[in-house]
């Protein structure tokens, strides 16, 4: 009982705190954002005084199967949560990709502009639905690994339910246009400040569940995870250090400013990549390829090099994205050179990912699931390749600015990352729920190919778009002047605009197919009626060794 | 201490014993899983993942 007096004691606190922000608040933003924190103290009021066993209520709504030998509860909702948010961040991706081919779509309306929807995508795929989906992996992977149950649940449930609000506040900010201005770090100074709680309360709770193991070694993919938690928290604390107009207010002042600003954003910005999109990353790939394939990994011991050597390039390669800038000469240099070298550990782990499947090749003709495993790694292969290639000076002369460095990024990003969500989410769906398998394999198939056809359209008409633009910018005549105005490169790549929003398309109607199965695999419903997968149909009249041709 | 003097001081940490120190560090952990007897461990260990199935039974 004091147990819950003092808890709604705290949601009661909190519940005034944002009520009296809201009436104090200096601009509109700041106020509907605390009257969406106050929504969010007085359902945890709620919620709180009714009483009852939230767990018992949480698994009735999800149709979890008995609570087993882990904790999966909050896996159950961060799995949802990211097919939740990677449909919303692709649907917003295609729309802002059709705004670039037909401006006419902004409608006039601020709060659709390009410029407040793409921090929205680009949130809402990297940081929603990559962000819930490393949340649900790694507290599913460190318990499977680790052999023992999530330490503090109580904590783990907040993370979950604190990461959303983070979400909605950050997505909510950019439509409204509170923006800090910093790529990848859009939020102001209060949303940092929550996101700061959150982080280091799943830091906790992932570091208790490693101390507190019944396994003697902490398997590799624990140590992505755990350096991509803390990597992103000092990452975090640096670049968003801030000084706000006014505690009601939605505006702060960066505490570093020009080029050291430029330079800490981008240390940031490509570790957001390195960290949260790689490091996180490898780390489910290191428990779900190798329990999907059934083989242990091609070599623990390269997992381990390539994991040091990652660590230890990554924070270099901030400052190729800051070439030919006032960035002092030297450290573009470094910047390009780390990069470059930052290629044997990507391939460290493409190749490890790769080579587990030696001697189960044939596993890919039966399982789709395997598939995205494999074209995940291939793309991370390839954009691993085509990053350090751009960070050459003379390369970024030519793509920096244009929409090579767009194809480049989304090849990473529903190449790599894309797909291994989707084969970790088809991984987990059917063990999460108890179920014996995905309610269609088929659909696995065709949303595989849907996604990678999309790829295609996308990463390829990126480039003939980057390179056009970046060829007709510099193109000079005879006389020295600029041969181009902006608005001809503008035109010229207008094609390539469509093939994208295309190719986003055929990506955005593969994840509605995952989403379709997946709901029908948690809803328990009658697996699809449909032919097994892969299956070669006997045909006698061709089991016969060739003949040879009749000698002449 | 002024502007510029912290910029070399660290400059010069950063080119000096600061990369003489990261750069040992890197390759003893790099080296670290090529010793002796680490053979077996890492089998054990890329091998421990498979041993159960979803549930740890």
């Amino acid at each position: 009982m004091e147990v819950v007096v003092m808890r709604a004691g705290l949601w009661f606190a909190a519940l005034v705190f944002a009520v009296a922000a809201c009436a104090l608040s200096v601009d509109r933003g700041f106020a509907v954002h605390m009257v969406i924190c106050a929504t969010a103290a007085a359902i945890g009021l709620i919620v709180t005084l009714r009483g009852g066993d939230f767990d018992a209520a949480s698994r009735s709504v999800l149709r979890s199967p008995d609570p087993g030998k882990y904790d999966d509860e909050v896996i159950r909702w961060a799995t949802i949560a990211t097919v939740f948010w990677g449909m919303a961040g692709f649907l917003a991706g295609l729309y802002i990709a059709l705004e670039m081919a037909f401006p006419a779509l902004n409608f006039g309306i601020e709060y659709i502009g390009f410029g407040r929807l793409r921090p929205l995508h680009t949130s809402a795929v990297i940081f929603a639905f990559g962000g819930n989906a490393l949340i649900a992996t790694s507290f599913y992977v460190v318990q499977r690994t680790c052999r023992a149950r999530l330490a503090f649940p109580g904590l783990a449930r907040f993370v979950f339910w604190g990461y959303q609000l983070f979400i909605v506040l950050a997505a909510t900010g950019y439509l409204m246009g509170i923006t800090q201005g910093k790529e990848y770090a859009e939020p102001e100074w209060y949303v940092d400040l929550w996101l700061t709680v959150v982080w280091v309360s799943y830091l906790a709770v992932f570091v208790f569940t490693i101390l507190r193991r019944s396994e003697p070694h902490i398997y590799v993919a624990n140590w992505f995870y755990l350096s991509f938690i803390l990597t992103v928290a000092m990452l975090h604390l640096v670049n968003n250090a801030a000084i706000p107009v006014s505690w009601f207010g939605s505006r702060s002042i960066s505490v570093a400013g020009g080029v050291q600003g430029a330079l800490i954003e981008w240390w940031y910005g490509h570790n957001a990549v390195g960290f949260f999109l790689t490091a996180g990353f490898l780390g489910m790939m290191y428990y779900f390829v190798p329990k999907q394939a059934n083989r242990p990994i091609y070599s623990y011991r390269l997992s381990i090099i390539h994991f040091w050597a990652l660590i230890f390039l990554y924070i270099w390669a901030g400052p190729h994205h800051l070439h030919y800038t006032a960035l002092p000469d030297w450290a573009q240099t470094l910047g390009m050179v780390f990069s470059v070298m930052l290629w044997m550990p990507s391939w460290g782990g493409m190749i490890n990912g790769l080579m587990t499947l030696n001697g189960a090749w044939d596993k890919l003709r039966t399982d789709p699931i395997l598939r995205m495993f494999v074209m995940s790694l291939a793309f991370y292969g390839m954009s691993t390749f085509e990053g350090p290639m751009m960070s050459i000076k003379s390369v970024n002369s030519l793509s920096h600015y244009t929409d090579w460095t767009i194809g480049h990024v989304h090849s990473g990003a529903l190449g790599w990352n894309g797909m291994v969500t989707f084969g970790a989410l088809y991984y987990l769906v059917p063990r999460l729920w108890a179920r014996t398998r995905m309610y269609s394999v088929r659909m696995i198939n065709w949303h595989f190919w849907l996604a990678t056809l999309g790829i295609v359209f996308y990463a390829a008409s990126m480039w003939v778009a980057g390179l056009t633009e970046g060829l007709m910018w510099r193109e000079t005549g005879p006389d020295g002047y600029l041969v181009n105005s902006f608005a001809e490169t503008v035109a010229a790549v207008h094609p390539m605009y469509v093939l994208r929003a295309f190719g986003g398309l055929l990506y955005l109607t593969g994840a509605a197919i995952m989403t379709w199965n997946i709901a029908r695999t948690i809803l328990g419903h009658a697996q699809r009626d449909e032919a097994p997968f892969g299956d070669i149909v006997f045909d006698p009249a061709r089991d016969v060794p060739l003949t040879p041709a009749a000698a002449g | 201490m002024t502007g510029g003097s912290t910029y070399e001081t660290l400059r010069q940490l950063a080119d000096s014993w600061g990369l003489a120190f990261m750069a040992i560090v890197f390759l003893v952990l790099c080296l670290w899983p090529l010793r002796p007897g680490a053979r077996d461990e890492h089998t054990r260990a890329a091998n421990a993942i498979l041993e159960d199935d979803h549930d740890g039974e």
